[in-house]
């Protein structure tokens, strides 16, 4: 429990060279839920593309230690009008275990059936991907998601478009992966589905407004401290000059994943 | 009958090598078509027939009608080209349908350069349309292999191909070979159109590509029997389009792209997933 999933080291992530993540520091652990809260435009997804690898920061350093990565970005690229069934797309949940090349076997498509079963999607596997409906997409790439086992698990927004019940049975999923010493970190905007179900919060606003426990960070006075960041790009916003001397200079401004040994 | 269909295939040796060649073409051009056609680059191979035109000629100029020059000409300006645009689209924010027609342009204008610099209006026709009933054994030699290394690269790739049509984003969070894919990929397509330009021209060798898979798209919704159905579309229209061109002495490049464009139109209208179908389908439906 005790050890780091994630160390963020002076992170800065943005685009255009205007900060969207500004200097974050602070570490997730292995296992358990963290929320992460702020308003539009705080950060939060970009933070979630900064750890996943597909954006590089523009300072700083976010060290990833995980055996698998998955991630549910805000607007999945999946091309719905793509030829292809439901258990297709759930499939590619095994690329990490079998690659390009290896063959699934009879113990994967049982698993395959758990995994639908377990989001309520049995009797839609050959169910074209066009023909769902947006909450049962969702599902879809959850079941995915579970398919990956994954240590380290990024949901953006996932509740887009999802009805109460799936909400439910999405949470109890997540709750699950917490229990089973996965990390998740999960974007929300509901802030009382936050407080019931999860442990731990990051307060975004550009920079990193409270970090903790969700009963002391998600405060009146906090969000009140959330809500008043300049969300606009300032066109003549000085250069940020580092403060502290960066320990590296600022050279290997890069992600760095320490795979473990499986 | 049997003798109109099968008589100048037995004959001829100029006919059996140009069944041979447009039905092996028909096995490996169809399936990249179809790739093609689901990331929504039906046009990148038009693109591209015309960006290996100032390879092709450049080889035609130097040596002749010669197939292995034009060939490695072809390829190597179709590499070119199909590369700096996948490098632009990949690197920077221009989307790929942009870079590419920056740099086939490009490639065009400078093969019309090079071909009127040192050539007639024959030479230029030979190189845009070419002739399946006039090629040899080394011509034939390439297509094998050509198609040969084209199933072998699909089969091995194929799931990562799936993968980077249906979810790139997915791809690229558990894997680094979305990109290397995508330029094989665009390899395997410079290839399959250099093979057969020399039997159908740099024109219109897209034909036997995009023609099959775009019919097969009516017929299913997976993508494997896709890739079977637009194989057998090609094959079909390769033999019809030579005995058409054989009994009604057409020319052989446009009569077997001309066949599979009626299949096309064919498909549009009585495919499964055709218009008929749609107009005029049952508007009973279940309980549930």
């Amino acid at each position: 429990m005790s050890e780091l999933c994630l160390e963020f080291e002076n992170l800065t992530l943005g685009y255009s060279g205007h900060p969207a993540v500004h200097h974050l520091s602070g570490s997730v652990a292995c296992g358990g839920l963290t929320a992460v809260v702020g308003a539009n435009g705080s950060g939060k997804s970009t933070l979630m593309k900064g750890i996943a690898g597909i954006l590089k920061p523009l300072g700083g350093r976010c060290k990833a230690r995980y055996r698998r990565l998955a991630y549910l970005p805000q607007q999945s690229e999946v091309d719905r009008s793509f030829p292809a069934r439901v258990i297709d797309l759930v499939s590619l949940g095994f690329w990490q275990r079998h690659g390009l090349l290896g063959r699934p076997t009879a113990a994967d498509r049982e698993e395959l059936a758990t995994v639908l079963e377990t989001v309520g999607l049995t009797g839609f596997e050959k169910r074209p991907l066009d023909s769902l409906s947006g909450g049962q997409f969702q599902r879809a790439l959850f079941a995915r998601a579970m398919l990956q086992n994954a240590d380290l698990i990024l949901l953006d927004e996932p509740f887009n478009a999802v009805d109460t019940r799936t909400m439910k049975d999405l949470v109890a999923l997540i709750k699950q992966w917490g229990a089973e010493d996965r990390a998740v970190l999960c974007v929300l905007h509901d802030h009382s589905l936050v407080r019931e179900h999860f442990p731990q919060t990051m307060l975004l606003a550009r920079e990193v407004i409270a970090w903790g426990p969700t009963k002391e960070a998600l405060t009146a006075e906090n969000l009140l401290r959330a809500r008043q960041f300049q969300e606009a790009w300032d066109e003549k916003a000085p250069w940020c000059e580092p403060g502290p001397p960066k320990a590296d200079g600022g050279i290997s401004a890069d992600i760095e994943k320490v795979r473990a040994h499986v | 009958m049997f003798e109109s269909v099968f008589g100048p295939f037995i004959q001829y040796g100029f006919m059996q090598r140009a069944v041979i060649g447009s039905l092996l073409l028909s096995v490996s051009c169809a399936p990249v078509g179809v790739f093609l056609m689901l990331r929504r680059m039906s046009l990148t191979g038009d693109a591209m027939s015309h960006a290996i035109l100032p390879g092709a000629a450049l080889g035609f100029l130097l040596f002749g009608l010669d197939i292995i020059p034009m060939t490695i000409g072809g390829l190597i300006v179709g590499l070119v080209v199909a590369m700096g645009a996948g490098a632009v689209s990949r690197f920077t924010i221009q989307k790929e349908d942009a870079s590419m027609a920056a740099f086939y342009l490009i490639s065009l204008a400078l093969g019309v350069l090079l071909v009127s610099w040192r050539g007639s209006s024959v030479d230029l026709m030979h190189v845009l349309f070419g002739s399946v009933l006039a090629l040899n054994n080394a011509a034939l030699t390439l297509i094998v292999i050509i198609s040969l290394s084209t199933i072998l690269a699909l089969s091995v790739f194929w799931r990562a191909l799936v993968a980077e049509c249906l979810d790139p984003l997915f791809l690229r969070s558990v894997s680094r070979i979305g990109a290397p894919v995508h330029f094989l990929f665009l390899t395997l397509v410079v290839l399959n159109l250099v093979g057969g330009f020399q039997a159908l021209g740099t024109l219109l060798s897209v034909g036997l590509m995009m023609l099959p898979a775009a019919a097969a798209r009516f017929w299913t919704n997976q993508v494997p029997p896709m890739c079977f159905i637009a194989i057998a579309i090609a094959a079909a229209s390769s033999l019809a389009g030579l005995l058409l061109s054989y009994h009604a002495s057409l020319p052989s490049g446009p009569a077997i792209i001309l066949s599979a464009g009626a299949i096309y139109i064919l498909s549009t209208v009585a495919g499964r997933r055709g218009v008929l179908r749609n107009a005029f389908s049952s508007r009973r439906h279940k309980t549930a």
